[in-house]
């Protein structure tokens, strides 16, 4: 099973006293102020979950591994994940 | 940014009380937590996915020491950002 921004906003239904429209809404804009909370400062700590952030890659060598043909691979930048010390001990306490 | 500055930009661009908007924050991160646990997968579109991946055991070391010790399997959340995600870090 898959948990998407449906699941999330009929809990926000459920939990909170909003109508479904609201609940969808809220749910929008919790992963919109994410992601410009993220843009904006290079990183978002989330205590008790864990931490995202934004990460520059330098340019490489690379190859297309259906052709083999060689390429380069831009510098970029990537977001990462790392799990909080306390959401590692819950995923793996109960087992 | 942090949970308490999420906490405040969604109390005043939501219009919600500070007290709701915590229980909100709170709210999503304990379902995205639960849905951890049962090892769903977290699937947000433009923003990115979350899966559980396995790690076996294996031998480490500790890096102070030296000494050899046994690491246990575990499992970890591992994320892959979205592409609207990417682009909005890149222009």
């Amino acid at each position: 099973m898959s948990v998407t921004k449906v699941e999330l906003a009929e809990l926000v239904y459920e939990h909170m006293k909003v109508d479904k429209r609201r609940a969808a809404e809220l749910v929008d804009m919790f992963f919109e102020e994410l992601k410009a909370g993220l843009v904006k400062d290079g990183e978002i700590q989330i205590s008790g979950f864990g931490k995202f952030v934004i990460k520059q890659k330098k340019e490489r060598k690379g190859r297309n591994p259906q052709t083999n043909q060689p390429l380069t691979i831009s510098k970029r930048k990537v977001a990462t994940f790392h799990h909080s010390q306390v959401l590692k001990e819950r995923l793996n306490n109960k087992k | 940014m942090n949970k308490s500055t999420l906490i405040n930009v969604l109390a005043e661009k939501a219009d919600l009380s500070k007290r709701n908007a915590e229980q909100f924050v709170n709210l999503m991160i304990d379902a995205m937590i639960g849905a951890m646990i049962q090892e769903d997968r977290i699937e947000i579109r433009g923003f990115g996915s979350f899966v559980i991946r396995h790690y076996g055991s294996y031998e480490g070391r500790n890096p102070k020491t030296g000494q050899k010790i046994r690491i246990g399997e575990k499992r970890l959340p591992f994320f892959k950002a979205g592409k609207d995600l990417l682009t909005r870090i890149n222009n």
